[in-house]
């Protein structure tokens, strides 16, 4: 793949890597696709002009990865990507997503990306999905992720999502529906600057008898920046549902958490869990006395709660 | 080593919580404070290390005026402190405060070591995070292995048997004799007798003030007398 060093820099921060991986991939660059490829048991199609990809993984497929990481690197581009996962019975499976948008011009760069995840009876997959930006011009960077989790019998998805570094503004929406015996694990990390705002919104419907939804979500908003985050857990059977949202707030920044539980029967056992606050004080006492400097004690504390 | 000169602490609402404290520890002196609760055992020990500042008075190390150093500043010339109760962090793991106690990262075996000392295995605490999933006692523990690890000139233990049981402690002594034969200059806060009799010089607190000070042999006789709580 020909890369600048701009799109390297987005592809090693989003997916680890600038080079052809193991297994199925698309790489997308500026709204192209610079390299792709399927494997006996995925198959990577891409939907008509470029608008995103239909990606099959084969019944009983275990321990394969497909990757498939997208970079902008002019000013100005908008783009809404679908992804769709049509994800067969009894597979193992990870998917590394992730998108760096990198904006040195004066108009906002903005990638909407929207990712379905059919995902078959007792199939296990595991979703990583990494956000970033930077350079310097006025324009935006700008990233909307949209996740719908559709859980058959027995399945599992662990959703790991990030947006450390960089990005301007962004609404995330996760959704799923869970069925009988299924899981989602959903493990968030945010951590906004400057005037930059986050909103996170979860809508989880537990259908099925035994189904489980754990989300914990942990945030910095330092300076000006705002945060929201909105999860909504609803209990339509005998079921167990978590949500934790930990935040820490720095500066003049703004957290709100709005937690919401419906549970439509006894048997639903749903938990909601919002602890925001600045560091404590004892934590930075404790760090100084072992030498660090205040500042040093702050980001030792923030890099440990975002890790 | 260390000189505390007319120390005193007197709280917003003009509670004089420590009243007029002078002191010397000499270097590689074992100092023990003692006296009921409540007597300003922490606060004393929380202004030699600089979490609060004396109301007046001043605190002399090395012959050099710290009463008005930042933590850090006290720190990096070698004052160490383990906190009465240990602070609960979320995500930072034993094996990264032994790192920032050590000033350098450390081999995961070398690291081990001081969990060893406290009586931790290393497999099992090393990488755990020092949130409140693990007990009071577990917690303590590693506080204590934490100023281990640093290498400094003064240390300072504010209550290490809190937490601990006594089976474990009676190990957990060992800890404390190994320094002295170190030659390190040492303040435990304790009420407990094994630490007592190690002292080269015991301090009885007693409503922010100095009570009785001297030798274990004399002060103990003293304490058994009055009721200090000590088992
Ligand atoms: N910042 C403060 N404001 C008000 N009272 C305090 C403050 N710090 C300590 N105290 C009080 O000072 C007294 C001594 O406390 P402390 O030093 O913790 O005693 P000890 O360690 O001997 O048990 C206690 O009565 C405590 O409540
Ligand atoms: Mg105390």
């Amino acid at each position: 793949m020909e890369l600048t060093d701009e799109e390297r820099q987005i592809f090693c921060e989003v997916a680890d890597t600038f080079e052809v991986p193991e297994g199925a991939y698309n790489f997308r660059v500026n709204g192209k696709s610079v390299g792709r490829k399927s494997t006996k048991n995925i198959n990577v199609v891409p939907k008509e002009g470029g608008r995103g990809l239909d990606i099959y993984i084969k019944k009983g497929t275990k321990n394969e990865t497909v990757h498939i990481p997208v970079a902008i690197s002019v000013t100005g581009l908008k783009e809404t990507v679908y992804n769709d996962f049509h994800i067969e019975e009894d597979v193992e499976a990870t998917i590394i997503a992730g998108c760096g948008i990198y904006n040195c011009g004066p108009t906002d760069s903005v990638h909407d990306g929207v990712h379905r995840f059919y995902v078959g009876k007792n199939s296990k997959i595991k979703y990583i999905e990494k956000h970033y930006g930077f350079g310097q011009g006025r324009g935006g960077k700008i990233l909307n992720p949209t996740t719908e989790v559709y859980l058959e019998q027995g399945a599992t998805a662990e959703l790991e999502m990030e947006q450390i570094k960089g990005v301007d503004s962004t609404i995330r929406k996760t959704s799923a529906t869970v069925e009988d015996n299924a899981k989602i694990f959903v493990r968030e990390r945010l951590m906004t600057h400057g005037r930059q705002t986050a909103e996170s919104i979860y809508d989880i419907e537990l259908n099925g008898k035994d189904s489980v939804a754990d989300i914990t979500s942990r945030s910095v908003a330092q300076d000006l920046s705002k945060q929201t985050f909105k999860a909504t857990i609803i209990g339509n059977n005998k079921c167990r549902g978590h949500s934790a949202c930990d935040a820490i707030l720095m500066d003049q920044a703004e957290v709100h958490a709005i937690p919401a539980l419906d549970a439509k029967t006894k048997d639903a056992e749903l938990i909601h869990e919002a602890a925001i606050g600045k560091i404590a004080g004892d934590q930075l006492t404790k760090l100084m006395t072992l030498g660090l400097t205040k500042s040093q004690a702050e980001s030792k504390i923030i890099n440990g709660f975002l890790a | 080593m260390l000189k505390l000169n007319k120390i005193s602490f007197t709280t917003g609402g003009s509670r004089k919580i420590l009243d007029s404290i002078s002191l010397k520890v000499r270097s590689g002196e074992f100092l023990v404070i003692t006296g009921p609760n409540g007597s300003g055992k922490s606060t004393l020990a929380q202004i030699i290390i600089g979490i609060k500042n004396p109301t007046s008075g001043q605190i002399i190390y090395n012959k050099t005026d710290i009463t008005n150093l930042s933590i850090t500043e006290r720190a990096k010339m070698g004052i160490a402190f383990s906190f009465q109760q240990p602070v609960k962090f979320k995500g930072v793991k034993v094996y990264d405060l032994l790192n920032v106690a050590s000033g350098a990262m450390m081999e995961k075996a070398e690291a081990g070591k001081y969990l060893e000392k406290v009586g931790l295995n290393p497999e099992q605490y090393l990488l755990r995070e020092v949130n409140d999933k693990l007990s009071g006692g577990e917690l303590k523990r590693i506080e204590i292995a934490t100023v281990l690890a640093r290498d400094a000139k003064v240390l300072i233990f504010d209550e290490p048997e809190a937490g601990i049981d006594l089976w474990s402690f009676e190990n957990l002594t060992k800890v404390f004799k190994k320094l002295k034969a170190e030659k390190k200059t040492i303040i435990v806060i304790s009420h407990q007798e094994r630490i007592l009799k190690i002292a080269d010089k015991i301090v009885i607190l007693e409503n922010g003030k100095i009570e009785a000070e001297g030798a274990p042999e004399k002060i103990l006789s003293q304490i058994t007398g009055a009721n200090y709580g000590i088992n």
